[in-house]
């Protein structure tokens, strides 16, 4: 029989049946193999995050931290040669809004903000009623009125740093200087011509900021910003006041159209001053019209009349078929030719080459013309500049109207040496000019302050012709010439008046440009000062009696200012105080 | 053995305080420099707006304005006016007349 023997009730433990049971091997190498495997992952990972992938993870991380930031530049400054503003960029805040986010403020908060915008709250709620991300409520606040709108601390509301351009000198200079748009963008005037170097290019730094944002740490590549360069230019802005003041007056007492006047500097060619009449305040553009934009002296072209009459009679002097004091028979003031018949405005008897310019007899210059082939006479007209731009890149030049030599009618040739049928800007004009006041040469303009002038210009006559042609111009500012009232007190002056019939419609009418280009002191010529008005209509219309006053007084005054010697003496009769500028 | 770990050990931790402190210096001068970068920025627009200010206040026709009606002054005639000769030096006055 099978006994069935209970097992021992109280055995000990080391000898416990259970532990005395082997397990299969594998389990425990599987096991240990698992987890061998789940540590290889873990280091497989770490590899990957560590050394793999650690750029990607690095900038992830550096983006939670670190920003990048915009450096503004200021857009450059535009200064005289004196180094006086003329434009000055100043920061200036924009307030723009996100109008979901700005449709949440109360009531109070809206009038706070509407109140210190100087707008009204209905005013407030139009600009932030369209369903957009990005509206502009007002550009342009003042830096103050900004803070205390960010103070606030009204929601959707943010501000943005811009620009604003101050042009301390106004209407003054406003057509040479130009102006802005709202963008920092030059739109005219010279803010335009030299966009390129004026403007400002922003840099950019990225930075690491704490937890109240404030920058703790610099890191990565840095690009400093790069302001704007200073714009100097060769305008005087003393001069400028001189010869923008008398312009004004001399517009306003003429009762005339507009005007236009242009100061240079014989030895550099410098634009010293070029101011127009009706001109405009850059600062405040608001009911602009195209009449006050316009820049005359540049982009006018008139028909220059009688200013022209001294480059026929150079031409006829240096071609040698004339000398100063040869003897033109001008009676009886009339000419004809063809079919046309020129005269002159009083009738002359015989008359030399000089007195012909003294006089302005056009029946003179036209004999003196009509024996120049016209291809010489075209060929002088285009060395001096005429139907040519004048290359100051200044925005909107205009070349004038030259034609071509080969059609010319002999009529037309004679009206050109005096002046119509050829039309040229003032600019132009007052270029040619200092072919006499310099010996014979034509200097390229400058807007900008030169250091070192050119010494040579190209050359278009030769130095004796230029000194006979100052001898006359001089005769014609003299007390027997057309325009006494261009002599200055102190100083010997030279010029020549123009009056010239407007074109109206294809036909000459009634109304004049006046005008007179001149130069001074005549013993070494130092300034160019060339004035035109627009139809004069009260009373007066000789570029005598309207333009010669502006220039006696604008080149007087300029001479003073820049402490040129005098080379006449005064007389006494002259010198009674005068009204004239400082 | 021990002891030369224990040594170490208080260095290590030495130096990291070192590199704590140090780096908060750094970003305390930092933030300094920061600051006066921005009081330099702050002057500069402030010393542009004076500028400004200064050329709205001496403007020509202001000058003019002021010269004339307040001051009374005039214009002086040719007469009374004594040229220097700048290249004779100061010797050679010339007075014109």
């Amino acid at each position: 029989m099978v006994v069935r023997r209970r097992p021992q009730r109280g055995h000990r433990f080391a000898e416990s049946p259970v532990l005395q049971l082997a397990l299969q091997g594998w389990r425990s190498r599987t096991v240990g193999l698992l987890l061998m495997g789940a540590f290889a992952a873990l280091v497989g990972r770490g590899f990957y995050l560590q050394v793999i992938n650690n750029d990607f993870l690095q900038e992830k991380g550096e983006s939670r931290y670190r920003r990048d930031i915009e450096v503004s530049a200021s857009r450059g400054k535009i200064i005289d040669r004196n180094g006086d503003m003329l434009a000055v960029s100043t920061p200036m805040k924009s307030v723009w809004a996100i109008p979901g986010d700005a449709r949440t403020m109360s009531a109070v908060q809206k009038q706070q903000l509407a109140a210190l915008l100087d707008m009204s709250v209905r005013e407030l709620d139009g600009k932030i009623a369209p369903e957009k991300t990005f509206v502009f409520i007002k550009r342009q606040v003042p830096p103050e009125t900004a803070d205390r709108i960010a103070a606030l601390k009204l929601p959707g509301v943010h501000q943005e740093k811009e620009y604003r351009r101050y042009y301390p000198t106004g209407d003054m200079t406003a057509h040479i200087v130009g102006f802005t748009g709202v963008d920092d963008k030059g739109l005219e005037g010279v803010e335009l011509a030299f966009q390129q170097s004026l403007l400002g290019h922003p840099g950019s730094r990225s930075v690491i900021r704490d937890r109240r944002g404030n920058i703790i740490e610099d890191v990565g590549a840095l690009k400093p910003p790069q302001d704007g360069k200073e714009i100097r230019l060769a305008l005087d802005s003393k001069i400028q006041y001189i010869a923008f003041s008398q312009l004004k007056a001399a517009v306003e007492s003429n009762n005339a159209k507009a005007g236009g006047i242009v100061v240079l500097d014989v030895q550099s060619g410098e634009v010293l001053a070029l101011a127009n009449w009706p001109t405009y305040n850059p600062n405040n553009r608001e009911n602009l019209s195209g009449a006050q934009l316009r820049n005359r002296a540049f982009t006018d072209t008139f028909e220059p009349g009688s200013t022209l009459k001294p480059f026929t009679a150079a031409l006829a002097l240096e071609k040698g078929k004339f000398r100063p004091d040869s003897v033109i028979n001008c009676a009886p003031g009339r000419l004809t030719i063809g079919n046309a018949t020129i005269s002159d405005a009083h009738p002359h008897g015989a008359l030399t080459v000089a007195q012909v310019i003294q006089k302005s007899s056009n029946v003179g210059v036209t004999k003196m013309a009509l024996t120049i082939p016209p291809q010489e006479m075209w060929q002088m007209f285009d060395a001096v500049g005429f139907g040519q731009v004048p290359q100051l890149g200044f925005p909107g030049e205009v070349t004038g109207r030259l034609r071509p030599w080969k059609n010319w009618r002999p009529i037309e040739q004679a009206t050109m040496s005096y002046g119509h049928g050829i039309s040229v800007s003032l600019i132009q004009l007052a270029r040619a000019y200092s072919v006499f006041a310099r010996d014979g040469d034509l200097i390229p303009l400058t807007l900008l302050k030169v250091d070192q002038p050119a010494v040579h210009g190209v050359p278009v006559f030769t130095a004796q012709t230029a000194r006979e042609m100052r001898a006359m111009l001089e005769m014609a500012a003299g007390p027997e010439g057309t325009a006494p009232k261009a002599r200055v007190p102190g100083y010997r002056v030279g010029g020549k008046t123009g009056t010239a019939h407007k074109l109206v419609g294809g036909a000459y009418a009634n109304k004049y440009v006046s005008a007179f280009v001149g130069f001074a002191p005549v013993s070494d010529p130092r300034l160019i000062v060339a004035v035109m008005i627009d139809e004069p209509s009260a009373g007066k219309h000789y570029g005598g009696e309207v333009a010669a006053p502006v220039f006696s007084q604008v080149m007087g005054a300029s001479l003073r200012t820049l402490g040129i010697v005098p080379d006449a003496p005064v007389q006494v009769a002259e010198a009674s105080v005068r009204k004239g500028p400082l | 053995m021990v002891r030369f770990n224990m040594i170490l050990l208080l260095v290590a931790v030495v130096c990291a305080l070192g590199v704590v402190t140090s780096q908060h210096r750094a970003r305390k001068l930092f933030q300094d420099l920061e600051g006066e970068q921005e009081r330099v920025r702050k002057l500069d627009i402030e010393y542009g707006q004076l500028q400004l200010e200064l050329s709205t206040w001496a403007t020509h026709p202001r000058i003019e304005q002021i010269a004339r009606s307040r001051l009374h002054m005039v214009t002086p005639d040719a007469v009374g006016r004594v040229v220097d000769k700048p290249a004779a030096g100061a010797a050679k006055k010339k007075a014109v007349r």
